[in-house]
């Protein structure tokens, strides 16, 4: 750690911020400033035109685009997302609830997923060429293609209705045993699993065989080093920044599938409590929904960049 | 920012652009032949359609597949053959427009950009890595919040969240052919700009951009009937097949083959699309020597 890359993760920092700003501005761009006039849309069209006059000063929309959005961003930073409207509630208290919920279940997919891909990347990446490594390109070739509601439907038909072994919804309330607890959630984790292991097991195989072909590890090799430690001692070690940035770039996917899987599974989460803001046009709510998403994003594409600065020597050790 | 992969379709567009190119001739057929057929459905499909797309043909909801009805019947009772046969054209065509719009967008913003003043290149790029960072269901889903959901809407927010990644793309092919011989001296010789860029630089980077192409139009795919998947894309009376998914869960429990059958159209679609892509890449590199 020198002066150097202290000086790439602060540049790294302040684009992230850069890039969130910007971010709440297009988001505020599309929900507040475009779509007409929030004050003429909520009295309805045999509103007088005092009516709507003094509803938009009350609002505040009398005042430029610019003003209004720093006001937004002001409150947002502070904590005060607004009230949600379709619940009259404020939007914090709404999304409370729920976070926990979705963090949950990215947890549970990411203990099994992480694991899951390691193997079957590195493995993929030692017999480079055989059976298991033509098996795992085309299984991650249609798990990235094929839609998350697929496998969510074809899951919940084997498992839920054909066999009986796991029930087709999930109540994250009623858990007391850890019986139960797999039983709820193996299917919304096995579906995000699907996706995600796909995609990291691809990027973890290229990772390791890019140390493979390098010459350190031919050097190795001759010299007459066992294949599996040639792999677990000497190319590991080299490839653990990509892998790092593999998995965390990876993970930033279940930010779109978890949309889809909450909502498939009933699950109480942040995302489906999004899909419903944006189908009620709870401006609100979908305004901190966004915000939340696109910041965990933003902090998970951080932390893949931050993983390929910290492992590359040459930044490293100018 | 920095990242190389700043989106997920850019990963995978790297990957499969990237993969290795050893025997997959059969699965790259499979992959022309599953567009090939998608195509065709997309164009006659409303016309190869037995039944009428919104009546109610039968009294039996869910049924199974039948002499008369050989897909099936959905939750009213409607044949499904020909509800899939109409909804493809929804999704192909929608998906279509987008990806050709947000290719060719991105394409001309990228040589653009290339042959532009330094100032106007960074304005661009910046703009396009702020698109970068919003997921494209975030951004779909905020648009559709914001002005409801049509047709012209969810055409305009799949072009929105797929322009700046083939931007990045041909932007990084545009840029290493700007630095090639021939460039430099069509540029002494003093052609103007807009002869550069069209005749000198986009013929050579059409293959590729082309192979973008077809991947954006999976992704688009995946994004707009996951969005009707939540009753956000398409609305009634019309569906695309991800709506069918939609109005047909209640099927799930029965096993019913109308949520089954339009959720595989959409991944024999898809698949399809990336394995033919895959095929044509690996072609090319094993063409070029690369890899």
């Amino acid at each position: 750690m020198n002066s150097n890359t202290l000086w790439l993760i602060g540049r790294r920092l302040g684009a992230a911020v850069v890039t969130l700003l910007i971010v709440s501005m297009v988001v505020f761009a599309i929900t507040a400033v475009l779509p007409g006039d929030a004050a003429q849309q909520s009295l309805g069209q045999f509103a007088t035109p005092e009516q709507v006059a003094a509803l938009r000063v009350k609002m505040g929309l009398d005042q430029p685009g610019v003003l209004r959005y720093l006001h937004w961003l002001m409150s947002l930073l502070s904590g005060d997302m607004g009230t949600s409207v379709s619940n009259a509630v404020p939007v914090t208290e709404l999304m409370a609830g729920r976070v926990p919920n979705t963090l949950m279940l990215a947890t549970a997919t990411a203990l099994v997923s992480v694991p899951v891909a390691l193997v079957l990347g590195i493995g993929s990446a030692m017999g480079r060429g055989g059976r298991l490594d033509g098996f795992m390109s085309f299984f991650t070739l249609m798990m990235v293609a094929v839609p998350e509601f697929l496998v969510a439907t074809l899951a919940v038909l084997i498992f839920a209705v054909n066999l009986g072994w796991l029930s087709a919804l999930s109540y994250s309330s009623e858990i007391t045993s850890p019986w139960q607890f797999m039983r709820t959630y193996a299917l919304p984790v096995m579906t995000l699993c699907c996706v995600i292991v796909a995609q990291m097991a691809r990027m973890t195989r290229a990772a390791v065989i890019d140390q493979l072909d390098s010459p350190y590890v031919e050097m190795a090799r001759l010299k007459g080093v066992s294949r599996v430690r040639v792999v677990l001692r000497h190319a590991l070690p080299n490839a653990i920044g990509p892998i790092a940035n593999a998995i965390a770039l990876s993970l930033s996917y279940l930010l779109g599938g978890v949309v889809i899987v909450e909502t498939i599974f009933n699950y109480p989460g942040i995302a489906s409590l999004m899909v419903d803001a944006v189908t009620n046009r709870d401006m609100a709510l979908v305004q901190a929904c966004t915000m939340l998403f696109c910041a965990a994003y933003l902090t998970l594409v951080l932390i893949a960049d931050l993983c390929a600065i910290l492992s590359n020597p040459r930044l490293r050790n100018q | 920012m920095n990242n190389l992969i700043g989106k997920p379709q850019t990963a995978a567009v790297a990957l499969a652009l990237g993969k290795d190119p050893h025997g997959s001739s059969w699965l790259g057929l499979i992959g022309a032949a599953l567009c090939v057929i998608w195509l065709l459905v997309a164009i006659f499909g409303p016309w190869l359609a037995p039944h009428p797309v919104g009546e109610v043909v039968s009294d039996n909801v869910f049924d199974s597949l039948s002499a008369a009805y050989p897909l099936g019947t959905d939750y009213l009772g409607r044949d499904m053959l020909s509800r899939i046969l109409v909804g493809a054209r929804f999704t192909v065509g929608l998906a279509l427009v987008a990806a050709v719009l947000s290719s060719g967008l991105g394409t001309a913003c990228a040589l653009l950009s290339v042959v532009s003043p330094k100032w106007l290149d960074e304005l661009i790029s910046r703009l396009m890595d702020a698109f970068i960072s919003i997921p494209s269901k975030m951004l779909a889903l905020i648009m559709v919040s914001a002005f409801g959901s049509s047709v012209t809407l969810l055409v305009c927010a799949a072009v929105l969240s797929y322009t700046p990644g083939a931007f990045r793309i041909a932007r990084s092919m545009a840029v290493n052919i700007e630095a090639l011989e021939y460039v430099q001296v069509a540029r002494t010789r003093g052609e103007r700009r807009l002869y550069i860029a069209c005749v000198e630089i986009l013929p050579n980077m059409l293959n590729p951009v082309l192979a973008d192409l077809g991947l954006r139009f999976g992704f688009i795919v995946l994004l707009l009937s996951g969005m009707s998947f939540l009753g956000l894309g398409v609305q009634p009376p019309d569906a695309d097949l991800g709506s069918l998914v939609r109005e047909n869960i209640g099927g799930l429990t029965q096993g019913a083959p109308a949520i089954v059958l339009p959720a595989l159209a959409i991944g024999t679609l898809t698949v399809g699309v990336n394995l033919f892509i895959d095929r044509l890449s690996s072609r090319r590199n094993r063409r070029t020597g690369g890899h």
